[in-house]
């Protein structure tokens, strides 16, 4: 059975049943239930759940170790840019544990966090910094665009064996949506088609998933039948999808509200450019931030990001309807 | 450290109004222009006398560092407010031309070099300006840095990283650590070894063989002199100083953090929201500085009450023309989002 819930309700409820399924899952962070008058302090008690300072390198270093002792911590950062003054715990040390011992540990953690919270938010808590934790072999990257995925990629973070960035894009916090009821997991590494179409492959993310099937539905207006692929998590990629949809349509358009320097939206053309060439119909476009800090005043914000209208020209133009520019 | 005269202390009284109506101009915009505000701000009503007692310390050519909670640094300083409510605004005529807003002012020909919206990242770029100033204390009269941050940012390594360095070499750098006892929503006794041993947060001083002092931030006067004797022990070329400035926020952490759509608007402090503590928040505000200071002059003689109706009179006016020239000033124009010469100097 299935219910609306918000976004964000569907990933506390995640948590929340992981916590009451396995007892090794803690949950601590900033403003974690500073009171005790919260649903988690009362039905897991304080061991597990506690309210930490302002430490990061701390509060992730210690999730690596209580990790390598068996136990599940879900560490809430809010934002992502908060995990950047523990850069090393995260990236250096975290995924790259199990390796380095051969295979002997392993590091169940997931660090829970907000991203792309382009709302005002100014140049140094808007970002959409997934792209630069591609490079991090060992670190799993999940990009919720739903409620009910919000809800399923939470509870296989936490059962994964490995570090995951558990990015929550703050746009979306209040979207309503159908959340299944009871255990849900959605596997790590399966795209799915939001929208099936035969003209042209747009892979999107997140918030960008949302301006995506509005560029779409404005394209079928004009008989132009674009397909949305929503990786749902970066690390692992699934590109067995990405590649077979681009094979179906011939033409790529990747949206990423990160920049577009070392992006997300890089990466993936990388790889299609490599082992999908052969179906390709027109050059790869990609519709991402610009590479610039975002900047705090609305009309320039909005110039940073892609939108409904960029991907939709960028759709005309892979498939050569544009006027090309003298 | 100067004596304080009759004169300075109105300046310092009139800079602590300027600074209480400038954040309820912010505070009222929620209500009275909803959406032109975006984002996040963060007050410092509560915080005007630790912030003029601080900065009257201030001589030519010392600077300072800030967080987030940025706002007042600049109005005592000088920086025009229309320019600073401007740049709250969004506009073209902002401070910072609309780039940074609420949380990232920044007026370097007035010594205020900026904040960081990242929880104690400014005090290393703060203890840096404090080696800049040594240096350049070699050939001119010395200078001093203040670095502004709250109780929360003590817990980053960055704070405990750079009063170590700053006491090794000897910068000239005041920490002014404002202790509000709350991190958003986190009591100072949930979060700080310290706190709940029930010690000030000052003693964290002592691990780096630098004095610590903790001071009533309510009282401009007060934290003149700490922070001023702390300022002349760095211009001496004796080191730093931790000043743990205890005040109260009188606004909750900031407006409510919401998507596009929902008004934003300031909810009541978290004693109320999280702790269901009304008393606590109110005994604040019948310590409130701002009246409190104003009382205190006008007992001493220093001020009468006819001059300070007026100079309320006339920093209420000044504000609301703050308000109007930044409803006023044009959005920047959206390609100006692009300038690459912003990006990369
Ligand atoms: C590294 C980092 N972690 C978390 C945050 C989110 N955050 C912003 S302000 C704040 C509370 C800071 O408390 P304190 O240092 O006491 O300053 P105050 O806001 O009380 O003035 C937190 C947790 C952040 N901005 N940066
Ligand atoms: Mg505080």
């Amino acid at each position: 059975m299935a219910r609306e819930l918000p976004y964000i309700a569907a990933v506390q409820e995640a948590i929340f049943e992981e916590m009451g399924r396995d007892e090794s899952v803690l949950f601590y962070g900033q403003d974690v239930a500073p009171s005790d008058d919260d649903n988690f302090v009362k039905a897991y008690g304080r061991d597990r759940v506690r309210v930490s300072p302002i430490s990061e390198t701390a509060e992730i270093g210690m999730a690596v170790g209580l990790a390598l002792a068996g136990y599940r911590p879900v560490v809430e950062l809010l934002m992502a840019e908060f995990m950047l003054v523990a850069m090393n715990q995260v990236v250096n040390e975290a995924p790259r544990l199990r390796y380095m011992s051969g295979g002997q540990v392993k590091v169940p953690l997931v660090l829970k966090a907000g991203y792309g919270f382009t709302a005002g938010w100014a140049g140094q808590h808007t970002g959409s910094i997934y792209g630069m934790f591609m490079g991090f072999p060992g670190l799993k990257i999940a990009l919720p665009s739903t409620p009910a995925d919000a809800k399923g990629l939470m509870t296989t973070a936490i059962r994964d064996d490995n570090p995951v960035c558990y990015l929550i894009n703050y746009l979306l916090v209040l979207e309503h949506g159908d959340v299944p009821e009871g255990e849900h997991a959605v596997p790590f590494g399966e795209a799915t088609v939001r929208r099936s179409g035969s003209d042209v492959t747009i892979v999107a993310t997140g918030w960008t998933v949302g301006r995506a099937l509005a560029a779409a539905q404005t394209l079928a207006g004009e008989g132009i039948q674009a397909e949305v692929v929503d990786p749902r998590t970066l690390n692992p990629l699934d590109t067995a999808t990405i590649l077979s949809s681009v094979e179906k349509t011939g033409r790529l358009v990747l949206v990423d509200q990160g920049t577009r320097h070392g992006g997300a939206s890089a990466a993936i053309a990388a790889e299609v450019a490599e082992h999908g060439f052969g179906s390709l119909k027109a050059p790869i476009a990609q519709v991402t931030a610009l590479d610039v800090t975002v900047p705090y005043s609305e009309p320039m914000e909005a110039f940073v990001l892609p939108n409904e209208e960029k991907i939709a020209g960028s759709v005309r133009q892979v498939l050569g309807e544009a006027p090309v520019a003298a | 450290m100067q004596e304080l005269d009759n004169d300075r202390l109105v300046w310092m009284f009139t800079q602590m109004l300027r600074i209480r109506e400038f954040e309820e101009r912010v505070k009222r915009t929620f209500e009275e222009h909803p959406g032109v505000i975006r984002g996040h701000t963060h007050l410092a009503d509560g915080a005007e006398a630790s912030i003029v007692g601080s900065l009257a310390t201030l001589q030519p050519g010392d600077q300072l560092m800030a967080t987030y909670r940025c706002h007042g640094y600049p109005v005592a300083l000088g920086t025009e407010t229309k320019a600073i409510m401007a740049e709250i605004y969004g506009r073209k005529d902002g401070l910072c031309g609309g780039y940074g807003g609420s949380m990232h002012l920044v007026d370097p020909s007035r010594g205020f070099m900026g904040t960081s919206g990242i929880v104690g990242q400014g005090i290393p770029q703060a203890t840096g300006l404090g080696w800049a100033a040594q240096l350049r204390s070699r050939s001119h009269s010395p200078q001093v840095v203040l670095a502004f941050f709250g109780d929360g940012a003590s817990k980053q390594g960055a704070f405990h990283e750079s009063l170590n360095l700053a006491s090794l070499w000897k910068l000239p750098v005041v920490y002014v650590m404002e202790n509000n006892n709350y991190n958003v929503s986190t009591r100072s006794e949930q979060e700080d070894a310290n706190a709940a041993a029930g010690e000030p947060l000052s003693v964290k001083a002592a691990a780096y063989s630098m004095p610590g002092v903790t001071v009533d931030g309510g009282d401009p006067v007060a934290v003149y002199e700490v922070v001023g004797a702390a300022a002349d022990r760095a211009r001496a070329g004796e080191g730093p100083t931790l000043v743990e400035s205890k005040v109260y926020r009188l606004s909750a952490h900031g407006n409510i953090i919401a998507p596009p759509g929902v008004p934003l608007h300031y909810p009541e402090h978290e004693a109320i929201t999280t702790f269901g503590n009304r008393e606590e928040y109110e005994a604040a505000l019948r310590g409130d500085p701002v009246p409190r200071f104003r009382a205190r002059l006008v007992e001493q003689g220093v001020l009468e009450a006819d001059r300070a109706d007026r100079i309320t009179e006339e920093v209420r006016a000044e504000m609301d023309a703050a308000v109007q020239y930044a409803l006023d000033s044009p959005f920047p124009e959206a390609e100006t989002a692009a300038r690459y010469d912003y990006v990369y100097a």
